[in-house]
């Protein structure tokens, strides 16, 4: 489903994606893990294009970027429209209710008819147990239930692949269950995901494998249980045991 | 002295009394014909202006940047009398001849387009980034996260400063009277010649500057509350 080749990303001079590959099978779930700086939320963006790979190619289902080839911004929006982003910190819109938020893709760019469009919005956010929140505006929903609402929006545009930034970590500790369960049942679904967290929990029941990246590398992958319990390499040793011993994101 | 003589003499008192009723009509008249009317078309081609000129500001095109750049400059570094004085006195000379009316909504729409630019700039750049990026990752083009994403919340964070320029504009029409339109300062001047009671019928004019702008400020917060619906207080 997706394909990823020699991906780099440079900020100015700063490499920050140092060579990536990576294959996720349709319906798999990847995690993936590193310290923060490693270029976590770069891999994710340059996947949705967010920001442009300085080289590499990425392919999701039938569509190849290659960014050692010079492309327009219409072909990076028909490419974008294969995967759908959830942000860490939601970037709901706030003045929009949730429903409304959730309709946005499909009726604006995607020009479905309105009547369909809010139909099924609204049976996404019954799906993410929004049901009775439906008119709310962002700012009178809380944390979890923001962060769910960006999953429906995500899910309303019906992309191939859903791209997770930490969705959780900007969360109150007795939230983060709510948008993890309807990430587990989206993952149960069959859904294609890449998702950036560090709760393990999620990882060692979901992820079909867990990449730990570091420096802009991917040092280490493999079966969540490999690299939780016996991981190779020293910095995914060194980096296990932080998480482990400060339970930070 | 003077105002001993005015209260102490009730046939001047009278003739005050019958200038002002008869000023009333002719003053709203003038306040209906030209000052409200120039005061929307100016207001609303400004802020068509201003947007565009915000758009070119924060553009990547260099071109685009410096025109908006210097048309900003070039407007808020001179006096807006001169500019209205330019366009109605000066361009006959090259033979570009405008009528009063004309002439005034494009000079007050020019004034407003570049001070509404900085503000709409400015709440512009104050949306955070993340909403640029929900709306790109959504699929949106970039007009579509203007008109659906950006603007909205931009005019939000917009409207007590534009607020503040459209009340300047409706008091800076009177400038409008020096180019000869027939607005509300300016038949307030043209009976006060007839009759010298230049007191009076200034203060008048300005009485109804007053109501009007105390009026806008009414609608200014009413507004404001409307737009303030989607955010915590
Ligand atoms: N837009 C940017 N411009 C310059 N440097 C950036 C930009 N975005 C990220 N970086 C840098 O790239 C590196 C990786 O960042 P990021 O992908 O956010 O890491 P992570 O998500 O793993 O914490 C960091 O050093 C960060 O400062
Ligand atoms: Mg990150």
């Amino acid at each position: 489903m997706i394909s990823i080749r020699n991906l780099h990303k440079k900020f100015g001079d700063l490499e920050v994606l140092k060579g990536i590959d990576v294959d996720v099978q349709k319906g798999q779930a990847i995690v993936v893990i590193g310290p923060s700086g490693s270029g976590k939320t770069t891999f994710l963006r340059c996947l949705n294009i967010l920001e442009v790979p300085t080289a590499g190619s990425v392919t999701i289902d039938d569509q190849t970027a290659d960014f050692s080839k010079p492309f327009s911004k219409r072909q990076i929006t028909a490419f974008r429209k294969q995967s759908a982003m959830v942000f860490q910190h939601y970037n709901l819109f706030p003045h929009m209710t949730a429903l409304e938020n959730v309709m946005e893709g499909p009726i604006i760019v995607q020009k479905k008819d309105k009547a369909a469009a809010r139909k099924k919005a609204e049976a996404i956010l019954t799906k993410v147990g929004l049901s009775d929140k439906m008119d709310y505006y962002p700012f009178q929903l809380s944390g979890g239930q923001q962060q769910r609402v960006g999953i429906a929006r995500a899910l309303a545009l019906e992309p191939k692949v859903m791209l997770f930034d930490e969705p959780t970590s900007a969360l109150d500790p007795e939230l983060v269950g709510e948008v993890l369960q309807v990430m587990k049942d989206l993952a149960s679904e069959g859904m294609t995901m890449v998702v950036v967290t560090h709760e393990m929990r999620f990882a060692k029941g979901v992820a079909d494998e867990v990449l730990f990246m570091d420096g802009g590398k991917i040092v280490e992958r493999g079966k969540p249980e490999d690299i939780f319990n016996n991981p190779k390499e020293e910095r995914t040793q060194q980096f296990l045991n932080l998480i482990e011993k400060t339970d930070v994101i | 002295m003077y105002l001993n003589n005015i209260f102490s003499d009730p046939v001047r008192l009278e003739r005050l009394s019958d200038i002002s009723q008869s000023a009333w009509l002719p003053l709203l008249e003038g306040l209906v014909q030209y000052t409200i009317p120039l005061t929307l078309i100016a207001f609303v081609l400004g802020l068509i202006l201003a947007v565009l000129t915000a758009l070119a500001r924060i553009s990547t095109v260099k071109i685009l940047q410096w025109i908006a750049r210097v048309y900003v400059s070039i407007i808020r570094g001179t006096p807006l009398l001169v500019q209205l004085f330019i366009l109605f006195y000066g361009l006959p000379t090259i033979g570009v001849v405008i009528d009063p009316f004309p002439a005034a909504i494009l000079g007050f729409s020019l004034n407003v387009g570049a001070y509404a630019s900085e503000v709409i700039r400015a709440s512009i750049l104050s949306i955070p980034k993340g909403q640029w990026e929900a709306a790109d990752t959504i699929g949106m083009t970039y007009v579509q996260s203007l008109r659906r994403v950006i603007l909205p919340q931009a005019a939000r964070v917009s409207i007590p400063p534009l607020s503040n320029t459209f009340i300047s504009l409706v008091k800076d029409t009177s400038l409008a009277s020096l180019i000869l339109v027939t607005e509300m300062f300016r038949i307030a001047q043209q009976i006060a010649a007839t009759n010298y009671e230049f007191l009076l019928l200034y203060g008048q004019a300005a009485l109804i500057y007053w109501v009007v702008c105390f009026l806008l400020s009414i609608g200014q917060g009413r507004l404001e509350h409307r737009f303030d619906r989607y955010v915590s207080r």
